[in-house]
């Protein structure tokens, strides 16, 4: 009794200090699950209970997140990056080492409730993988003698913060600076050029900017935010989107570790041009570990007038910014699915038209961009539109940050104008034996050796940033399998040609991979992945099968030196599939098992 | 001068024959049907031995040995092979049991189950055995046309071999592939 009234006032204090509001429901979990390690039915309900909400919908979110348990979980959670770079790196050996070490199996938790070891998608350190979190804080650089001690420390349940400080070092590991992380920037002094010469005249300098989307879409941002600021209604809202789920893309991750300042300001600046008086930053539930620093900057911005009520001075210029953590969904980079997760909902994209600039965050004209774009035009109002347009392309002005992973001797951030050539990127960062790349993550595109001098920039190659390096000792269908599991991880499920085509195309791969498969299935899998393209209802499901439609084409022989010359080959192994029933009835007759020469016949088309 | 008639072969694996009685449904229409093939090996004649064949139906996931027989055997001598019905697609009902372990199943017929006397999995050699789970047709076979309905109308039947007797391209009308 004593037990459930504490455990009730814990939850109401929770719910009280974030206002009792029911937008502020992902962040009231994670908070109720940081206390109790998971979220057990008791605390749904009184989550409920204390915001006013059905528990079906506490339920539902709860069981949306990935980072969010709805069963026990190890005091110690242990989850490696599955990004196929920390695999290079050695991820998959290290994760059974560990698992042996802790005498425990993968993707469960120790009898003791001590500790769960399993993976998540890429955690954004491919520059210093293999990477894994530990209660949601990045773990970096691991290897043997790593997990030796970090064997020690469970076991003698020591507590995270007593932990080394060098194994949650996250470096930047900045390569190439151009425009945007170069030069100096004073804080405070696109907010000044706002107010000296007005929003109109920096919407001005942003359209001569040519400043594009850097999330990967590229959608002019001065469009963007002249939509929003033409928009009916005085409640406006400002997001910036730091998700940055695309696995090998890590460049959000170092802006916000080393530029926070400088993102801020392009918000508030963002505030200043559309009239709005709040802004959100959703940041992933990997980079938990900026949290701190990052309400640290934010409050010094206040205290030094660059946030908060009469900014500069400027009684009619207020703007404040409120940080969301995100828990695990690759979606909730989506912008409208965004949209939902901030509202405190399960991240399910909304149907679009009518897009954010007009019915946005609570129905209200929203400015959605990502960490990089705001960055880009706090630069702008500075130093002016042309500044940026003389560099980059005739389509693409200004420059693009590129995560570099994978299989080159200087993985890192590098800034360079648009236009770029592939060949020049994988000449700086030493990548001299490169086979292909994946060029803007998972979702992006596969590009061979034959392409290397194609153009980074929207008119060619269109990059959110995520740049993966794969040389020749590697099997590009290693690549390619693993991103099929990233997506059946990652879909949300909402329609049915991205939750069953994700699962079919992984299947596929898998079936392929392991030299079970046939022309018949790579004719299958493009079928598939031409209907996945216009059926499903976001970008996620459109763009899941890109991996093995570009790699049928750029690498036929990987897949082809694979194939079985057999027609057709079942989906799984027959004979096997008759273990159970010839365990349970004894038998073993001739007619209790399936011959290879019974399979041959079917074999023929 | 008279075609040479275009031979069918149908069977129904783990089905309920409602998708046959959808073919029966045609009516008058088999007449027709009759004049333009030929029928081969079928629950509809009393052929055992399956012949060489233009076109095969498959009504029916597969659950078990026997299944998987009769479906190689159909696509070694079938030009142009079709599944029929969502059992055949999908697994459709009898897949329902996939949610347990062959184990559990068995047992709850024949060791739990109301009034048996002298219970026990039965083992005979003359019953197939079955796999461990029901699998639609396609995962054996490569199968080159996916006729769906739980059955299918007699109409999307009657368009559908149509269209594929006379080299139409396949095309069913909204309706009949729609079922809510
Ligand atoms: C599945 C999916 C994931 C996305 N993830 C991100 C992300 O992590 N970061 C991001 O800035 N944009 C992401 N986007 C793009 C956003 O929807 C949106 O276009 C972008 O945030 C707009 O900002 P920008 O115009 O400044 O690029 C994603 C899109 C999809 C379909
Ligand atoms: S495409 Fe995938 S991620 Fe997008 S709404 Fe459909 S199921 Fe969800
Ligand atoms: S699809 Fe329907 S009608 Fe056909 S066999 Fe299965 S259950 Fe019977």
């Amino acid at each position: 009794m004593a037990e459930s009234s504490t455990l009730a006032q814990t939850i109401r204090e929770i719910v009280q200090r974030h206002g009792g509001m029911s937008t502020r429901l992902l962040q009231i979990l994670r908070e109720v699950q940081d206390h109790f390690t998971w979220l057990p039915p008791e605390t749904l309900d009184q989550v409920a209970e204390a915001l006013g909400v059905s528990p079906d919908k506490v339920r539902n979110v709860a069981e949306f997140y990935s980072f969010l348990y709805t069963e026990p979980r190890g005091f110690y959670d242990i989850l490696f990056s599955d990004n196929i770079t920390d695999r290079m790196l050695g991820s998959r050996e290290l994760l059974h080492y560990l698992c042996e070490r802790l005498d425990m199996e993968i993707n469960t938790t120790r009898a003791d409730g001590l500790v769960s070891v399993g993976t998540t998608s890429c955690t954004g350190m491919c520059d210093q993988g293999p990477a894994a979190l530990v209660n949601g804080y990045a773990l970096t650089r691991l290897d043997k003698p790593r997990l030796d001690r970090i064997v020690d420390l469970v076991n003698s349940r020591t507590p995270l913060t007593e932990w080394p400080r060098e194994f949650f070092e996250v470096t930047s590991n900045i390569r190439r600076a151009d425009i945007l992380l170069g030069r100096h920037f004073a804080d405070g002094a696109a907010l000044r050029a706002v107010l000296k010469r007005g929003p109109e005249a920096i919407l001005e300098e942003m359209v001569k900017s040519g400043l594009r989307g850097q999330g990967g879409a590229g959608f002019k941002s001065a469009a963007k935010w002249i939509s929003c600021r033409g928009a009916p209604g005085d409640v406006k809202y400002v997001v910036c989107n730091a998700d940055e789920g695309e696995p090998g893309t890590f460049k959000d991750r170092v802006l916000m570790q080393d530029f926070a300042d400088l993102v801020f300001e392009g918000m508030t600046l963002c505030g200043r041009v559309i009239g709005a008086r709040q802004g959100f930053v959703y940041l992933r539930g990997e980079y938990r570990y900026l949290l701190e620093a990052l309400k640290a900057t934010l409050l010094r911005r206040r205290e030094v007038g660059l946030l908060g009520e009469a900014i500069l001075g400027d009684p009619g210029f207020q703007f404040d910014i409120d940080i969301h953590m995100g828990a695990g969904a690759y979606v909730c980079g989506e912008e409208s699915a965004l949209i939902e997760s901030l509202e405190g909902k399960h991240g399910v994209p909304r149907i679009r038209p009518p897009f954010p600039t007009t019915h946005g965050y609570l129905n209200k004209p929203t400015v959605v961009n990502n960490v990089e774009t705001f960055a880009a035009a706090a630069k702008i109002a500075v130093e002016g539109g042309a500044w940026f347009a003389s560099r980059g392309t005739a389509e693409s002005k200004g420059t693009k940050l590129l995560s570099l992973s994978g299989d080159c001797e200087r993985p890192g951030i590098y800034e360079y104008p648009f236009g770029v050539t592939v060949r020049r990127v994988l000449e700086d960062c030493g990548a001299r034996d490169a086979q292909g790349i994946q060029m803007a993550g998972p979702a992006g595109h596969m590009i061979s050796a034959r392409q290397f001098d194609r153009r980074i920039c929207f008119e060619d190659l269109a990059t959110g940033g995520s740049f993966m390096v794969f040389d020749q000792s590697r099997d590009i269908l290693d690549g390619i399998r693993n991103f099929t599991h990233f997506f059946v991880h990652e879909s949300c499920g909402f329609c049915t040609p991205c939750r069953v085509g994700t699962s079919l195309m992984r299947d596929l791969v898998t079936k392929v991979h392991t030299g079970h498969g046939t022309r018949a299935d790579l004719e299958e899998m493009r079928k598939l992945g031409r209907i996945m393209q216009v059926a499903c209802h976001c970008g996620l499901g459109q763009t899941a099968p890109n991996p093995v439609l570009d790699s049928l084409d750029q690498f036929p022989e990987s897949w082809e030196r694979r194939l079985r010359s057999t027609a057709y080959e079942p989906a799984f192994d027959l004979n096997a599939a008759l273990e159970e029933a010839r365990r349970l009835t004894g038998r073993d007759d001739p007619g209790a098992y399936l011959s290879g020469q019974d399979l041959l016949i079917g074999a023929m088309p | 001068m008279i075609e040479p008639r275009l031979k069918i072969a149908t069977c129904s694996l783990a089905g309920c024959f409602g998708c046959h009685m959808s073919l029966l449904d045609l009516d008058e229409r088999l007449f027709e049907l009759a004049d333009r093939v030929e029928l081969n090996r079928s629950p509809l004649t009393d052929i055992k031995e399956l012949g060489e064949c233009d076109l095969g139906l498959i009504e029916g996931g597969v659950a078990n040995v026997e299944n998987v027989h009769v479906l190689l055997e159909f696509r070694a001598r079938c030009k142009i092979l079709i599944a029929m019905g969502a059992c055949a697609l999908n697994g459709g009902i009898p897949a329902m049991r996939n949610q347990f372990t062959l184990r559990e199943c068995l047992e709850e017929s024949y060791l739990r189950g109301v009034g048996l006397v002298n219970a026990q999995i039965p083992n005979d050699p003359e019953i197939p055995l079955l796999l461990n789970q029901v699998h639609p047709v396609h995962e054996v076979v490569k199968i080159d046309y996916f006729l769906p309905g739980c059955p299918p109308s007699a109409d999307a039947i009657w368009t559908f071999v149509n269209q594929l007797l006379s080299g139409q391209p396949i095309a069913l009308s909204y309706t009949q592939i729609h079922y809510d």
